[in-house]
């Protein structure tokens, strides 16, 4: 929010809130550069390792993969507790190190060397909060592989996993696998930053003016590497649970099994696979030689194909439905084609010709917004209204739902088609200005107050949902334990799931999404359901 | 606790299908992300390798003996860790108590041994500035250091109070041992990669 108004008001100060930061950071209300760069860093590192990962891997994650394979927790709790605390370290270790002198890390979320070597004290307690925040998601990764391969119920094959539980498990390994080379980065950052060694600094580096006194012989590169060998995996751990929910919702509305089950689900390790090897794309402004640019080109575009089944499968799924258009089901039809635009806008980035005009211009910023904000957060919302009944009891309310949705829907499509239009005509995304000083930008610039409005407005209509939240724990419509007529075992437990999760222990007799089967006299048929009653039985 | 471990299954016997229990295959992903781990700081050591003008000859500057002798220590004390589990396995106690404690005499034999070899590097000014050589010595010696205290941390307490276990859950406590025996091995391994690396090439 902060950062809108400055990009649409550059330089006027910020009303009444304006005061309460202080001189240091915004000296009669208006913003300074450093400050700037500081949200900016943090609003990404936040987002991601702060709000994302930890709502659809920790929260939903903890509470419906059990559910779903019908165990009566996770494998290792007292695991679970330690990587909950460590989440709570480093979070707390990256809120304070906005007050420590110089202020928090402000090197982008990417924390690029040699800048970040030679940023205030911000960025050593950023690095601390990220190799607390990595072990978190280290215990977690272990402790949900081994409950999803350890503690499925009897009769509960690997083909008959929901395809949330799938999602969760390739994010798992996704976590564990990629996480350790930035732990391993952090460890030499830190290094640099503490021990005055130069892993990332070359030799002759001049800063104000100055040539460095360091050993030299390092590589900044080597920091690009290990970064995005790590984030590339970690965009598909922010997209791969939201398709996951989203596919649970979809079939549940649809009253239909999902089109392509087993598609979907070689796709999505296929994915996790293929998402280990596409690391350098972010990466071809640095000079890397053509043949190098060739493979991860080819890598990222074939990478999109199970992105693209997965999608495709999900809108096939639609095909010929009697589709139950409730609040989950709104957002993740939203979920379809919002995903798909920022899919799709992420081809001409993986193209290394077409990178180079648009690399770190807003375009980049308006594709992968797309992406985690109608995506993974629309996903989110969608899992909120779902599984709010498994929680609670009670439904959440519709008028107030339908607002949510909404008036989310058009503000955030407000926010981020600007961006692409900015981005195309090159406006970089690191200026704390928003381009006023630059010619290229002036015929797109009136787009930062539709922007920026907007983003207020969509902050204006979370209210109703945080709202509906409260007002429905006490007033909500009463539901049964499943009230969407669900076929996964979450719902075949009582509600709110008491300790141990299960009142017996659930066997399972059949796949995933037994929805309309011909001739059942019900639409749908749990999974621990042993015997199905047939109308015409011969 | 007790009623946790007594609703989460596999925690002591073997899934049927899987041949695992739980504790097994989270130590495997675990070691699987340490090799990770490790490997991102291997291939960093490649790359400054191999795009530095020039590169000191380990053996010329680190003391090859001493090296020697702490691989040969650890080696020693991976076989101590397989008959202390051995040991449990045949039901005999008091033998685990005997491998047990040399693991860990051994382990820390190796730390005393690293801490004087730090000190004399230190006494001829070579620090993790001096240059990128010391910087990746003191870097990935000190990372794997540190995995080294940590097996001693979890082996004494196997040894001390966590062996009480032993008269309780006695499989459930061979398996402990099992687990850590893999991670003392993983580490293990880790400086045979280390010493050829560093001390040698």
């Amino acid at each position: 929010m902060l950062m809108r108004w400055q990009l649409a008001y550059p330089g006027e100060p910020l009303p009444v809130i304006g005061k309460w930061f202080g001189e240091t950071r915004m000296p009669e209300g208006v913003m300074l550069p450093e400050f700037y760069n500081q949200l900016g860093a943090m609003h990404g590192t936040i987002m991601v390792f702060l709000g994302i990962v930890p709502l659809v891997v920790g929260a939903f994650g903890n509470f419906v993969v059990p559910l779903q394979i019908g165990a009566p927790d996770m494998a290792f709790p007292k695991l679970n507790l330690a990587s909950y605390w460590f989440y709570v370290a480093g979070g707390i270790v990256m809120l304070v190190s906005f007050f420590v002198p110089g202020g928090a890390a402000s090197s982008g979320w990417t924390s690029y060397s040699p800048l970040a070597n030679i940023a205030t004290m911000g960025q050593t307690m950023w690095l601390f909060g990220m190799i607390c925040l990595i072990t978190s998601s280290l215990l977690g990764a272990v402790n949900f592989i081994t409950t999803i391969i350890q503690m499925r119920a009897q009769g509960l094959t690997f083909m008959r996993l929901p395809f949330f539980v799938w999602a969760q498990l390739v994010t798992a390994f996704l976590l564990l696998l990629a996480f350790p080379p930035l732990e391993a980065a952090g460890v030499l950052q830190l290094m640099d930053r503490l021990a005055g060694t130069s892993f990332f600094l070359p030799s002759g580096l001049v800063v104000s003016g100055q040539v460095l006194k360091v050993s030299g012989e390092g590589s900044p590169l080597l920091w690009q590497h290990l970064f995005w060998f790590l984030a590339h995996p970690e965009v598909y751990v922010l997209i791969l649970p939201a398709m996951g929910i989203i596919a649970e919702i979809i079939a549940n509305n649809t009253r239909k099994p999902l089109w392509g089950y087993r598609s979907m689900v070689y796709s999505i390790i296929f994915l996790g696979f293929l998402s280990f090897i596409v690391w350098a794309h972010h990466m071809y402004l640095t000079g890397m030689g053509t043949a190098i640019s060739a493979f991860f080109q080819a890598t990222t575009m074939i990478i999109s194909i199970p992105s693209v089944i997965i999608l495709s499968a999900l809108f096939i799924s639609l095909w010929g439905a009697s589709i139950r258009f409730s609040i989950p089901m709104l957002f993740a039809l939203a979920f379809l084609p919002m995903f798909g635009i920022g899919g799709l806008t992420g081809l001409p980035l993986g193209l290394s010709q077409a990178d180079i005009h648009l690399h770190d211009t807003y375009y980049v910023i308006g594709h992968f917004h797309y992406i985690v904000a109608p995506g993974t957060i629309f996903a989110i919302f969608a899992g909120v209204y779902h599984w709010f009944p498994k929680i609670t009891g009670r439904k959440m309310n519709d008028i107030l739902g339908h607002i949510h949705f909404w008036s989310s829907l058009i503000c955030m499509n407000l926010i981020f088609t600007p961006m692409m239009i900015q981005g195309l005509a090159g406006v970089s995304r690191r200026l704390y200005d928003g381009g006023v000083g630059y010619a290229h930008a002036q015929g797109v610039l009136q787009w930062n107050v539709v922007m920026s409005m907007a983003a207020w407005t969509l902050a204006l209509f979370q209210l109703p949902f945080i709202i509906n939240i409260f007002w429905s724990l006490v007033k909500g419509a009463k539901a049964n334990d499943n009230p969407w007529e669900a076929t996964t075992l979450e719902w075949a437990t009582p509600t709110p799931p008491p300790h141990g999760n299960f009142l017996t222990t659930p066997v399972v007799y059949r796949g995933p999404y037994e929805y309309s089967v011909p001739g059942n006299t019900k639409d749908f048929t749990p999974q621990n359901q042993a015997e199905v009653k047939y109308d015409n039985a011969d | 606790m007790t009623t946790q471990t007594e609703i989460i299954p596999y925690t002591v016997e073997t899934r049927p299908d899987t041949g695992l229990y739980n504790a097994k295959l989270g130590v495997w992903l675990f070691l699987a992300s340490e090799v990770m781990l490790f490997g991102a700081l291997f291939s960093t050591y490649i790359l400054l390798r191999v795009s530095a003008v020039e590169w000191p000859h380990g053996s010329k500057i680190l003391n090859v003996p001493i090296g020697t002798f702490n691989t040969m220590v650890l080696i020693t004390s991976s076989v101590t860790m397989v008959l202390s589990w051995a040991s449990l396995k045949m039901k005999n106690f008091a033998k685990y108590k005997l491998f047990m404690g040399l693991t860990i005499l051994l382990a820390l034999t190796f730390l005393v041994v690293k801490a004087f070899e730090y000190g004399a590097k230190f006494e001829h000014h070579y620090f993790p500035k001096t240059s990128t050589f010391f910087a990746i010595y003191f870097t990935l010696t000190g990372l794997h250091g540190l995995h080294v205290l940590g097996g001693i941390v979890v082996n004494s307490y196997f040894w001390g109070p966590g062996s009480k276990m032993w008269l309780t859950d006695p499989t459930r406590f061979t398996n402990r041992i099992e687990i850590a025996g893999l991670y003392w091995h993983f580490v293990d391994l880790v400086w045979i990669f280390l010493f050829p690396v560093i001390y040698l090439l």
